[in-house]
Formats: C-alpha cells, sequence, structure tokens
C-alpha cells in the first residue's frame, strides 16, 4: 500500500478562497492526515511527489465552489467542493480511495452495484467540469494549476518562454509582435499596447520605466489579483519583456491596499525571480537588466487612473494630470512610460512565446485575444471567464452564470465597472467586443459584470454613482469636482418629486405642476451628464454619466418617470469614452 | 525623488494642538525615515511603514517626515489626508469594514453595513468611544463573485449572511 503515499490534494490559496475558509480546510485536511498516522507536506503541482502532499494553489475561478479540494488522480486531478471544514472527516477515506483510482462516477449518478453513489460534494474530473471546458484561456491556462509562487512549477507549465524569446530578439521585433497580436489596454481604455509601446522606445532618455497599473478598484472586477495572487511570474514576465522592448530598465506594479495577499505574493514572486536571475542586472546572462519593484498604493479610487498613479508613486497626492504631454513621453518623474494594466502585461509572454498571430485569431473585429470575464453581484454561478471577445452578455450572465443567485429575474447588468453602464435585457445579445458594444453607448471596460436582480433600484445605484464620483473625485476639474454633488441632489430631486405628484387626493393642476418640475430635473441631469462627459479630465467624471444615464433611459420607472415617451434606448445615451 | 532639504523646517516646530511623539515613537519614525530617504517617491512606502508601525500617522511625526524627505509639512499632510487609507488617528482595536460596492449592493450588502452598525453599537466611518471598534465602510475588497464579503482584523470574509456576521461579532473579544 505506498499509494497514500503519493496522496497529492490541492486546496487554493486565492484570497476569494481563503475568504470562505479555505485555511480552515487545510488545517482540517492536516487534521484528518495525522489522525491517520500521515502528514501532508507542502508541495508544488507538477513535481513528482514522493511523500503525501497538500499543495496551496490559486484558484480556478469557480468562486461558488470555493473551498475547491482537489485530488491527484490516475485520470487527472478531480474536484470537490464546497468543503466546509466539517466535511473533512467524512471526505477524508473518500479522497483516499479516489488517488487510487477507486472512485467511479459523477454526482447525480447512482453508483453501478455494489459501489456507493459518489460522494455529494464530487464535481468529477477538474478539466472536465463544462464551466472550465467551455471557456478559452490563455491567460489563465495555470491559474489554479500551479503553485503560485513555485519556478518549477511555472517553467513546468511553460512559464518563461516568451521571456527567453524576447532575450533573443531585437526591441523592434518585439514592438512588431506585440503590435501584430492586436492586444488592447486591458484597463478599460482598450489602446493598441503595441503603438503605446512603440512611441516609448522612440522616445530618447537616460531612464524610461514600466508602470504596472495594479489598482483594480472597481467593483465586479477580480481578474488582476488572481494573475497576482495565482500566477505572479507571468506578470513580471510581462513587464520584463515590456522593459526590454523598450529600453526601461525600471519597473513598478502599483497595487491598491485593499490587496494585501496581492502586495505579499508580488513581492516573494519578485524576490525569487530575481534570485533565479529572471529579473535583475543580467538576465539569464543576457547582459540585458530589468529591475521591479511594488508600490502599495493608499485606498484612492482615482489613482487607477493612469496619470493620478503616477503622481502617486512620485509621492504625491493622486491628482490627474492634463494631458498632453503623454506619459509614453513624459510620465513617471517626467520620462517615457509604458503603463499598463495587469492583464494587458500579463497576455505579453503568450504572444511572445506562440507569436502575435496566435492571439490575433482569437476574437472579432478590431478586437482580437481574449478577456477574462469577471462574473460578479447577484449571480448564481459567479467566477472568472476567460473567452475570445465575441461572446455575449446572456451567454455570460445564463450559460456560465446559471442566472441571480437569488433565483429572481435579472434587471440589469454594469457592465465595465462602477463607470460602465447598465445594460438591460434587450442588449444582451451584442456580442462583447470594444466596437459593437461603444455603438451602442456601453463600454466593455474590463470585463467585470456586476448583476442586478429585480428588487434593484435603478434611480438609488445611478444617485451612489454621483455620491461614488463626488466621494473619489481627485478634485482638479470642475465638472467632476461640482458635478458629481450637483447630480446627487438633481437625482434626489427627481425621485423626491416623484413621491407627493402620486400621492392620493393632490389635485390635478398640483400634479402637474410636480411633474413639470421633475421633467425639468430630469433636463438638468442630462444637461449635467452631457458637461460631465465632455468637460471631465479623465474618466472619473468623464465616464460617471454612463452608469447615470443608462438607468435613467432605460428604467426610468425607478426614478418614478413614465416609462411612455422616455428616451429611446440608445438615442441619448454617450456617443463616446474619454481616454 | 532627492529633493534638496533646503525649507527651513524645524523638527521642534510641530503644528500647535499636535501631541510630541514619545521619545521611542520618535525613534521609530526617525529610523523609518532613514530607511525611506533614497526611495524614489518615498512618501507612500514612508507612510504606510508608520502606519504599520505606530497603527496610524500621527500629527506629531509629520514634520520629521517633511524635513527627512525635503518636502513641505503642508504637502505631507496633503497626502496623509487625501488617501483613505491613512489614519491620523489610532484605530479601534478591532477593525471591520464591510464593502458597499455595487456587487456587494447586489448582495445585501447594504443591509450587511446598517447590521453591523448596530450589532457593534459604532456609526459607519466612526471608532466607538470605548476605543474597542472602528466600523468603516470600503469600496471593493476584490471579492465580487462572492458577495457580500467584509473584513475582519485583516481576515476576509466573504458570501456573509446576517447570521455569519452575527458569530463573527460574538467572537470578537471584549467588545
Amino acid at each position: 500500500m505506498d499509494q497514500p503515499l503519493t496522496l497529492q490534494l490541492f486546496v487554493p490559496r486565492d484570497s476569494a478562497a481563503l475568504a470562505v475558509g479555505a485555511d480552515e480546510v487545510a488545517a482540517a485536511l492536516q487534521a484528518a492526515a495525522s489522525a491517520h498516522g500521515m502528514v501532508l507536506h507542502p508541495g508544488s503541482a507538477c513535481a513528482t511527489p514522493t511523500a503525501a502532499t497538500l499543495v496551496r494553489n490559486g484558484s480556478r475561478g469557480l468562486f461558488w465552489l470555493e473551498p475547491m479540494v482537489e485530488v491527484a488522480t490516475p485520470a487527472g486531478r478531480v474536484a470537490y467542493g464546497p468543503v466546509a471544514p466539517e466535511d473533512v472527516a467524512q471526505l477524508w477515506p473518500v479522497l483516499l480511495a479516489e488517488a487510487e483510482g477507486r472512485i467511479p462516477g459523477t454526482p447525480g449518478e447512482p453508483g453501478s452495484p455494489g459501489q456507493p453513489a459518489p460522494h455529494r460534494l464530487r464535481l468529477g474530473v477538474t478539466e472536465q467540469i463544462p464551466y472550465l471546458v467551455l471557456q478559452e484561456r490563455l491567460t489563465f491556462a495555470r491559474i489554479g494549476i500551479s503553485d503560485p509562487l513555485s519556478l518549477d512549477d511555472y517553467a513546468a507549465l511553460g512559464g518563461w518562454a516568451g521571456l527567453r524569446a524576447a532575450l533573443q530578439a531585437a526591441p523592434a521585433a518585439l514592438l512588431h509582435e506585440v503590435t501584430h497580436s492586436g492586444l488592447r489596454g486591458r484597463g478599460g481604455a482598450a489602446f493598441p499596447a503595441g503603438i503605446k509601446w512603440q512611441t516609448v522606445a522612440g522616445a530618447s532618455a537616460a531612464q524610461k520605466y514600466v508602470v504596472c497599473n495594479a489598482d483594480e478598484g472597481d467593483s465586479g472586477t477580480f481578474a488582476d489579483r488572481m494573475v497576482m495572487e495565482g500566477d505572479p511570474y507571468m506578470l513580471i514576465e510581462g513587464m520584463a519583456i515590456a522593459g526590454l522592448a523598450v529600453g526601461a530598465s525600471q519597473g513598478y506594479v502599483y497595487i491598491r491596499s485593499e490587496y494585501p495577499d496581492a502586495v505579499a505574493v508580488m513581492r516573494e514572486a519578485i524576490d525569487r525571480a530575481q534570485a533565479d536571475g529572471w529579473l535583475g542586472d543580467d538576465i539569464q546572462h543576457s547582459g540585458r537588466s530589468f529591475a521591479l519593484q511594488v508600490r502599495m498604493a493608499a485606498g484612492a479610487y482615482v489613482c487607477g487612473e493612469e496619470t493620478a498613479m503616477l503622481e502617486s508613486i512620485e509621492g504625491k497626492r493622486g491628482v490627474v494630470r492634463a494631458k498632453p504631454p503623454l506619459p509614453a513621453l513624459a510620465g513617471l518623474f517626467g520620462l517615457p512610460t509604458v503603463i499598463n494594466n495587469v492583464l494587458t502585461f500579463a497576455a505579453v509572454p503568450l504572444i511572445l512565446a506562440n507569436g502575435g498571430q496566435f492571439y490575433r485569431n482569437y476574437g472579432v473585429g478590431r478586437s482580437h485575444g481574449t478577456l477574462p470575464f469577471q462574473l460578479a453581484g447577484n449571480i448564481r454561478h459567479g467566477g472568472l471567464v476567460e473567452k475570445a471577445f465575441g461572446v455575449t452578455l446572456r451567454e455570460l450572465v445564463y450559460g456560465f452564470g446559471g442566472g441571480t443567485r437569488s433565483g429572481r429575474a435579472v434587471k440589469a447588468v454594469q457592465v465595465g465597472g462602477p463607470l460602465g453602464a447598465y445594460v438591460p435585457e434587450p442588449l444582451w445579445d451584442i456580442p462583447l467586443d470594444y466596437e459593437a458594444y461603444a455603438a451602442h453607448g456601453l463600454v466593455v471596460g474590463h470585463g467585470g459584470l456586476v448583476v442586478h436582480d429585480d428588487s434593484a433600484d435603478m434611480a438609488r445605484l445611478a444617485r451612489y454613482a454621483m455620491e461614488f464620483c463626488a466621494l473619489e473625485s481627485c478634485g482638479k476639474c470642475t465638472p467632476c469636482r461640482i458635478g458629481s454633488t450637483r447630480g446627487v441632489e438633481v437625482i434626489d430631486r427627481i425621485v423626491g418629486a416623484a413621491k407627493p405628484a402620486a400621492a392620493a387626493g393632490a389635485p390635478a393642476v398640483v400634479q402637474q405642476a410636480q411633474r413639470v418640475q421633475q421633467l425639468k430635473q430630469v433636463t438638468l441631469l442630462r444637461d449635467l451628464c452631457d458637461t460631465m462627459l465632455h468637460g471631465s479630465l479623465c474618466a472619473m467624471g468623464g465616464m460617471t454619466p454612463y452608469p447615470v444615464l443608462s438607468a435613467l433611459n432605460h428604467y426610468p420607472q425607478d426614478f418614478g418617470l413614465a416609462a411612455a415617451g422616455s428616451p429611446t434606448p440608445t438615442g441619448t445615451a454617450p456617443a463616446a469614452a474619454t481616454t | 525623488m532627492n529633493l534638496p532639504s533646503a525649507l527651513p523646517v524645524s523638527k521642534s516646530s510641530a503644528p500647535s494642538g499636535s501631541a510630541l511623539l514619545n521619545s521611542a515613537d520618535a525613534a521609530r519614525v526617525d529610523a523609518l525615515i532613514d530607511a525611506h530617504r533614497d526611495m524614489p517617491g518615498a512618501l507612500l512606502p514612508l507612510l504606510h511603514a508608520v502606519q504599520q508601525a505606530l497603527g496610524h500617522v500621527p500629527g506629531a511625526a509629520v514634520p520629521a517626515i517633511a524635513q527627512g524627505l525635503g518636502l513641505s509639512r503642508a504637502e505631507v499632510h496633503g497626502v496623509i489626508t487625501y488617501y483613505h487609507f491613512f489614519r491620523q488617528a489610532p484605530a479601534g482595536r478591532h477593525v471591520v469594514q464591510v464593502c458597499r460596492a455595487e456587487a456587494c449592493q447586489a448582495c445585501g450588502g447594504e443591509a450587511l453595513l446598517a447590521q453591523a452598525e448596530q450589532l457593534l453599537g459604532c456609526a459607519s466611518h466612526s471608532t466607538r468611544s470605548d476605543g474597542a471598534v472602528t466600523l468603516e465602510p470600503v469600496y471593493c475588497l476584490g471579492l465580487c463573485a462572492s458577495s457580500p464579503a467584509l473584513q475582519i482584523n485583516h481576515k476576509l470574509h466573504a458570501r456573509v449572511t446576517p447570521q455569519r456576521l452575527a458569530s463573527l461579532v460574538a467572537e470578537l473579544e471584549g467588545l
């Protein structure tokens, strides 16, 4: 009986797994092991275990099934979840049998004669779970499989192939591959990464910088966090390639303070990569150098805007800079700087390893590659779904997400973060593609989806968008600083006017006067949104009108307005995003 | 940046009304200033380090920080007050942070915050008068697929039900 010795278990260390008790489950597994005279050693995913091991992997991103315990079997890794600590005692013999290949079947199927039915938490072979099978995981290919900090796992699963190729190539060739891949900024603005890199490469300066914007402050987004916690070397590799391509020797990762786990994993990964010769003065004896540092943000949402982030890294208040000059020419400390989002840099190693054409072949129109969509809010199967561009909201929310968690009807889906529009049901079949969405006054943004059920009050959410903008505005430009506060007041007046008008017994003439007042306030709100949209320095004020106007246009009844005679759904929606 | 420290800022000219640091804390702040002085863009990392060491960034530390980095006191004060993360006063012995971003709102986050206010006897954005607990709404803990979420003393909790919140609060000592 040497099988139990090679028992290999996996319990995720992603903070979304920790937040539902993954550490407690890991401890319960250790306790069960020791009760059976065994010890679970720490281990990595790809090494052949010589003793019973417990690997702390990243999350597969099926968050309704976390904590998900996996066990290596002759048929591949088999998953159980969501596992509570109190399930472990009962699960322990099942996991041992599973490791020996003695458990057939899937949940719901009765066991064959003489065999008990599978354990109620058994999910089957992990890689055959439909939620995963139906994805196109390029950026997330390793996440959930490997031990995030294991350099052996990273190398065994294709890591460093992009950087190895980059070290052999001239900067012009790197720029060509990234440009040809069609990769666009995944932070929301969707600017072609290759063009930005070329601008920085073409600037002459003694020092240039590469800055990763990991200030993932938007509600409904967690893909950046999953990359940093689940595959940190991929981000390091992508940033190092950017440094080689543009001639920058110093990089910074600006991570929000609300992500202490991501900060800790990135810092540890940078130290290990440096010790292993993948960062530092002489990368893999190539004579090229790239150094990387983590900078922790301090809870200002607007620092997710790239110029405010630069100010913050420089040690100042995170106030937005007017452009031009472009950060590509005069960025961090006034020097040429590549700024990209985590997911943008994370896509780069694969592009260098497999070629730009490989990446370009995914997607539709001018939206090439894949986007890690984040299914969040009131959704049954919330999690990470990486798909090529062109998938629809309906496929994501119903096909993957299974509708609302509350079981009620879906009322609205906010796409692209708190500055994205609320998308109503008639628009759920538009392909998620930057241009197709923009044509309808919507934004794909970073692919975060927040689902609201029919109990949501859209007027209240619109008010919240204005309130949030007032709270988080850096204060530099007037439309954002003042407009947001006026916006809260105007929405209050619209909603407030509806109540007495609806009250029974008021004379018709009074009701009529109140309705006129209310419509005046609606005009004022639209005018205000127009000013914010066109007059703000950055997306904070410039895009707050998206959730506000989409709520007003598609859900007028929530504002106490008659649905009839309201503007057409797309007619008055904002036409284009600010940069 | 290594700006010349030419500004005539005296360590002794602490703003009126702010208490002086005790000598142990002053020594810790001075050591942290020395450790960060040569770092480009040192102010945020230094303020993080001071808050980590002392639990908050006392007003009395501002003159030394300003002089150490060659900044004006106003610049340092401006940065401390701009960022939500930096505390100018000590937090309560327990810190409870409830997410009120849209994804959590879609799953009852607002009701959870109201429940926390009631259970803790503490209004949000404040520290209870006995110093036992600080309650803060936060904007996004990054657990949006497992809403509603909150954090208690640096430990994250997701898919929090009213019952779960009640038992988490009951586990807090000295409330």
